[in-house]
């Protein structure tokens, strides 16, 4: 088994990196480029670029950040937020990122996870799943649906999804930690890796989510500090959870 | 100079960007000749093994792989580009692949698939990053992670299942080493 991954979160809106909490109230954080970098040789494993904002006329935005983004960092890293056609998830693939994560448009049109999936295998198809009240919702959060989050999670690997990011939205930005059991009973019910998202306060949070999930998702704990995300890998590895072991730059 | 083959799938850039990090100028390419003539060619790796296969079929680029590799001209293939180099494999109901080395590749069939993320590559000790749904079963291996293949040769062919482009410094550091035999 691999081992466990500590995965920054950049929420970006019109091209800059912003920070969510509860999904409301973003605030301007800095450059999406220079802040990937630097996780990238500070000891992320991977990382993840949202696009909160995602109108059609920031997509052309977010596709030269990923250029950029792709061209200094030695990481993988996934690009999501308003992907709704193969064309969309091609172009973001085709600029550099790993892997494209899908949301609200494939719980609008499922047969998305499938044709991208088709195209550039599973291993580059993130499903997110924003959940609360035990269904999946659109919008970053602010609608409901009415498909139940663990169900809405196997039809999406069914259809091809290679990872779930799992989002529990009532948890998101509060800081009380993951919510463990909604992360337990979609890893019980699927057969890919899980990302656990939303709660992180403190390492002892991310490693008990490690525990449960392959990967964590943070942001508002690191982005205050970023150079703490040594630091914090440092406290998830004495809490007994092995990650990779973190090189010098290479020269 | 380096040749990475374009067989219009998924993200050579990024191979291309751990080139130039390693001071390797590259060029993105299908010709035959230019892949025959590259002092090195990476055989880069995402897209399904059928559609790979064909485009290298139809390019060219498949019989300029194997004259290279009958000729003892280095070539590196990451994730599925190693997948390619063996006989056969299972991916897309069976595809006939270059038999540069022997062996087929299989579905993984322990823990989570697909196997995202960093492992440790024994017996060189560092970890690397993979994402893959599949792997070669080989004799030429020389190294494994999680009980898979994670790297195989023979003659101046070398294969890797992890992305040593996304594997950080120590991934450059691998990709140098490689590019450092020719």
């Amino acid at each position: 088994m691999p081992l466990a991954r500590l995965i920054p979160c950049l929420d970006v809106a019109h091209g800059r990196v912003v920070k969510g909490v509860n999904f409301l109230g973003l605030r301007d954080v800095g450059d999406p480029v220079e802040l990937a970098q630097h996780y990238g040789e500070g000891g992320a494993d991977e990382l993840v670029l949202l696009d909160v904002a995602a109108t059609p006329e920031d997509t052309a935005t977010l596709v030269s950040v990923v250029g950029a983004v792709a061209d200094v960092l030695e990481i993988p890293f996934t690009v999501g937020g308003g992907i709704r056609s193969v064309d969309d998830a091609s172009r973001l693939i085709e600029s550099g990122a790993d892997r494209v994560s899908l949301n609200s448009a494939a719980l609008a049109e499922p047969a998305l996870i499938a044709a991208v999936a088709e195209r550039y295998g599973s291993q580059a198809v993130v499903v997110a799943i924003d959940s609360g009240d035990d269904v999946a919702h659109t919008h970053g959060g602010r609608v409901a649906t009415d498909r139940p989050t663990v169900s809405w999670a196997v039809e999406a690997c069914e259809r091809g999804a290679g990872e779930i990011l799992l989002t529990s939205i009532t948890h998101d930005g509060t800081r009380s930690g993951y919510d463990l059991e909604l992360t337990r009973r979609v890893r019980d019910a699927v057969p890919v890796p899980i990302i656990a998202s939303g709660g992180a306060g403190s390492a002892r949070d991310v490693a008990e989510a490690l525990r449960v999930a392959d990967a964590a998702l943070v942001a508002s704990i690191v982005h205050e500090n970023p150079g703490g995300l040594l630091e914090l890998r440092r406290a998830i590895e004495e809490l007994g959870i092995a990650l990779r072991p973190i090189k010098e730059r290479y020269d | 100079m380096v040749a990475v083959v374009d067989y219009g799938a998924g993200n050579t850039r990024s191979v291309r960007a751990a080139l130039t990090h390693v001071n390797r100028t590259s060029v993105l390419t299908s010709d035959p000749d230019t892949l025959l003539n590259a002092d090195f060619v990476v055989l880069p790796g995402v897209g399904s093994a059928r559609s790979a296969m064909a485009h290298l079929e139809v390019s060219g680029a498949a019989n300029a792989l194997r004259r290279r590799f009958a000729e003892g001209r280095a070539t590196l293939g990451i994730c599925l580009g190693l997948q390619l180099a063996v006989e056969r494999s299972d991916e897309d109901g069976g595809v006939a692949c270059l038999g540069l080395l022997d062996g087929d590749v299989t579905r993984l069939g322990d823990g989570r698939v697909p196997r995202l993320g960093w492992s440790v590559v024994e017996p060189w000790g560092e970890a690397y990053y993979f994402a893959h749904s599949y792997a070669v079963r080989t004799p030429d291996a020389t190294a494994y992670a999680d009980g898979a293949v994670a790297a195989a040769q023979r003659g101046a062919f070398i294969g890797v299942q992890f992305h040593p482009e996304k594997s950080g410094p120590a991934g450059l550091a691998y990709l140098d080493r490689c590019l450092s035999l020719v």
